[in-house]
């Protein structure tokens, strides 16, 4: 139980607790990139896949997006984009939008498209507008999915996030990449925790909004 | 432009592969955890679809798992097998497995019931409808995931980089860092993005081949969400 | 046969022409054909031990390069190398040197010494590697230190220099007063080292804002000191752009940096007499400007380290 007894060290050293390189300052600094991160990548990937997933139209186009976007590896995009920009936010959000749009834009657009056309019709019948019927039907019925969807992003900028690390951003992957460099293993398996925890609550998270929002009538299907 | 060209594919000696051998490597390290995650799904995933209480169990640890930062999984790692391609490769088996197990249970599971009653009439024991109905007809779910699988573990080859240069052609990135050489950190994104790309297609290429019976466009399906993870 | 052949260098002149490999190649091939396999292995040579030797380097440009000066001026005296290239910082190698993963690694007296005992205060280059031989894993030694030094620096950007009003002549001991408003750059390791912040603030009572994690003096480092990102950073005195960017390396009077000659660090009885001979020839040869030139080389202009090592090394007649 070496790993267990390491992060024990780590998580009882009071040193770790505070500070710019403390605990509660990492975790705050990493809390913030996946906000970010998050919202741009929303803000840019759920319009879209919404809309197109309403009117059915441009999916192949965007599963090439996706697919592109996949295969650019996420941390060759770190460096390249820190070589190229410098420093700052800027360098190490754009691969990390990069890398969360797809599975948004993607499980949207599947997630609308998968919604029950007969209710859709129903609405339509009935003279509904199609904004409303996009937010009152459809979206109602396709939560879940979308929200798996920005879940998936979620986890993959908290672990993307630890990588970028390497090009001197803060977070909790400063711990994994000091701790390698220095050989301290007590700070890489601190940090390897605290990071896994991070992801672990992120998932937690999504699954109480998804209890909270999702309709029961939608939900028990 | 020929010199740019030149110092492109001049891959640091430290290195000690070229680029063609760094190719080969990333696609050793990137390949083998796949197959060895299809290898372990399939029996895992049988074992769900004929025991349906396993399923959510197996579902909820495998989203636990996916959802472990692969440079976390990394360095946990090297207190056992040191910083070695092992170390890579074993957590990137553990990302392809939990994409499988999903893919391929909702694949089988989609076999409709009059495709099984009819198989069994037609005196098909249990291993070989499951070999010759089930399995045929989840190839498109399987490609899917593998497809995901994949893409995803050549994109994370390259953070193994981190764990004393076992990232193949992510061991560029830091070379293009000691060395002033910004080409080849474009060596590396693209030459990685390329190899995705191509494995990808040669998938889909597989699955036009082994489902000759199906139209050359996948149906509408409900995605399984674990299929969206990709790369991390 | 052919490839075995290749291999023992010992059996061949130094530099084989291809007409001379292709000779080699196939008297070794006749040779296998007549003795039907019966005579001694070609691998084991003459050598004292027989093994490969195994050169390592940290993850840095000069390390690299010195590593291939080494097993280049190695495999001229017939030893058999691999490399073990890049590896990481000498929290790693060390480790790797103790646990026999390598046999040869290009090491700086000083940090060495700050590694493996903090307090060490040596006053002469001969001290230094005293101390160290006392610390010094007992399946480890330093063979003999070369002129060329390179060391660890407290240095600012033009700006800030010109703010504080500091110069070359000026003394790390100088920012007392300023450091809590600067933001330090260096190695992750610099962080948790005596020859590192802690010694700064040891030392020169120093205490700054915050330090970012950059990398070991590379382009991380030189980026957040021209951006201003950073305002004082670790910087390797041997760094060529240190002149091209109008850097300015602050003074050590305490010598916290200590002494910084290149020496090679082995593991004991792997290597042959030779072998230690060649590689003390080499520190004979080595001096600071000789280092800067070839850093030069390697990170401005661009050529590879080994080019650049095997160059180096036919210049100073140890090829």
């Amino acid at each position: 139980m070496n790993v267990l007894h390491f992060a024990g060290a780590f998580f009882s050293d009071s040193a770790h607790w505070h500070g710019y390189d403390g605990i509660p300052a990492r975790l705050g600094e990493h809390a913030r990139y996946t906000l970010q991160a998050l919202l741009l990548a929303t803000a840019i990937g759920l319009p879209v896949g919404l809309v197109t997933g309403h009117y059915g139209r441009g999916g192949n186009a965007l599963s090439l997006v996706a697919t592109a976007g996949r295969a650019l590896p996420s941390f060759g995009l770190l460096v390249l984009m820190t070589t190229l920009l410098g420093f700052g936010m800027l360098p190490v959000m754009i691969p990390l939008v990069v890398l969360a749009v797809p599975p948004i834009l993607v499980t949207t657009y599947e997630a609308m498209r998968s919604v029950d056309p007969a209710p859709v019709d129903a609405a339509r019948g009935m003279g509904m507008h199609e904004s409303r019927i996009l937010f009152q039907v459809e979206l109602p019925a396709a939560l879940p999915l979308v929200l798996s969807g920005l879940r998936s992003a979620a986890i993959q900028i908290v672990s993307t996030a630890t990588i970028a690390a390497y090009v001197s951003l803060g977070g909790l992957g400063r711990y994994i990449v000091d701790g390698l460099y220095q050989r301290d293993y007590e700070k890489v398996v601190g940090g390897a925790t605290l990071v896994a925890v991070l992801a672990l609550v992120t998932l937690a998270l999504f699954w109480a909004v998804a209890r909270i929002s999702v309709s029961p009538g939608v939900r028990r299907r | 432009m020929s010199d740019y060209l030149h110092d492109f594919f001049d891959i640091p000696s430290d290195l000690q592969h070229s680029w063609l051998g760094l190719i080969g490597l990333h696609l050793r390290e990137a390949l083998l955890p796949v197959a060895a995650g299809l290898l372990l799904a399939l029996p895992i995933a049988q074992l769900c679809v004929r025991f349906r209480w396993l399923y959510p169990p197996v579902l909820g640890v495998t989203t636990v798992l996916y959802a472990i930062p692969s440079l976390a999984f990394f360095v946990v790692l090297i207190d056992y097998t040191g910083q070695s391609e092992l170390t890579v490769m074993i957590p990137l088996a553990v990302y392809s497995l939990v994409v499988l197990v999903p893919a391929i249970v909702d694949g089988v599971r989609s076999v409709s019931e009059e495709t099984l009653a009819a198989a069994t009439a037609m005196g098909f024991g249990p291993v070989r409808r499951y070999f010759q109905v089930q399995l045929p007809i989840a190839v498109p779910a399987i490609i899917a995931g593998l497809r995901v699988a994949t893409v995803s573990s050549v994109s994370l080859v390259s953070v193994g980089m981190l764990i004393g240069n076992q990232g193949a052609l992510g061991n560029l990135l830091h070379d293009a860092q000691i060395y002033n050489r910004p080409e080849l950190t474009w060596n590396s994104v693209i030459t990685t993005a390329l190899l995705a790309i191509v494995l990808d297609a040669l998938l889909v290429l597989v699955r036009v081949l082994l489902t000759p019976w199906m139209p050359n466009r996948p149906t509408r399906r409900r995605p399984a969400p674990a299929l969206e993870d990709a790369a991390r | 046969m052919i490839i075995t052949a290749k291999s023992s260098t010992r059996s061949i002149p130094r530099h084989p022409g291809p007409a001379a490999v292709a000779l080699a190649a196939t008297a070794a091939l006749l040779a296998g054909c007549s003795s039907g396999g019966t005579s001694e292995d070609p691998l084991k040579g003459g050598d004292a031990k027989g093994g490969t030797v195994v050169v390592g380097s940290n993850n840095f440009a000069e390390s690299i390069l010195l590593a291939d000066i080494y097993g280049e001026a190695l495999k001229s005296k017939g030893v058999k190398v691999t490399y073990k290239p890049n590896i990481g910082s000498r929290e790693t190698t060390y480790g790797l040197m103790k646990n026999g993963g390598i046999t040869v690694l290009p090491e700086y007296n000083g940090s060495l010494l700050a590694y493996l005992d903090a307090k060490a205060k040596p006053k002469t280059v001969e001290e230094t590697t005293t101390a160290i031989n006392g610390k010094l894993d007992s399946g480890l030694e330093l063979l003999k230190p070369s002129a060329a030094q390179n060391k660890d620096s407290v240095t600012l950007n033009s700006e800030t220099a010109k703010k504080y009003k500091l110069t070359s002549d000026s003394s790390i001991a100088d920012l007392k007063d300023v450091a809590k408003d600067l933001v330090f750059g260096g190695s992750p390791e610099f962080q948790t080292r005596h020859q590192g912040l802690v010694g700064l603030k040891s030392v020169y009572g120093l205490q700054f804002k915050t330090f970012k994690s950059l990398d070991a003096g590379g382009p991380l480092t030189q980026a957040a000191l021209k951006k201003n990102t950073v305002q004082a950073a670790d910087v390797f005195t041997t760094d060529p752009t240190i002149a091209r960017e109008k850097f300015v390396v602050l003074k050590d009077p305490q010598n916290l940096f200590g002494f910084q000659n290149v020496q090679p660090l082995v593991r004991k009885g792997e290597l042959s007499e030779e072998g230690a001979e060649a590689l003390n020839a080499v520190s004979a040869k080595l001096d600071t400007k000789a280092l800067l030139e070839l850093d030069a080389q390697v990170q401005l202009e661009k050529k590879d380290p080994l080019d650049v090592a095997r160059a180096w090394l036919k210049s100073a007649g140890l090829d």
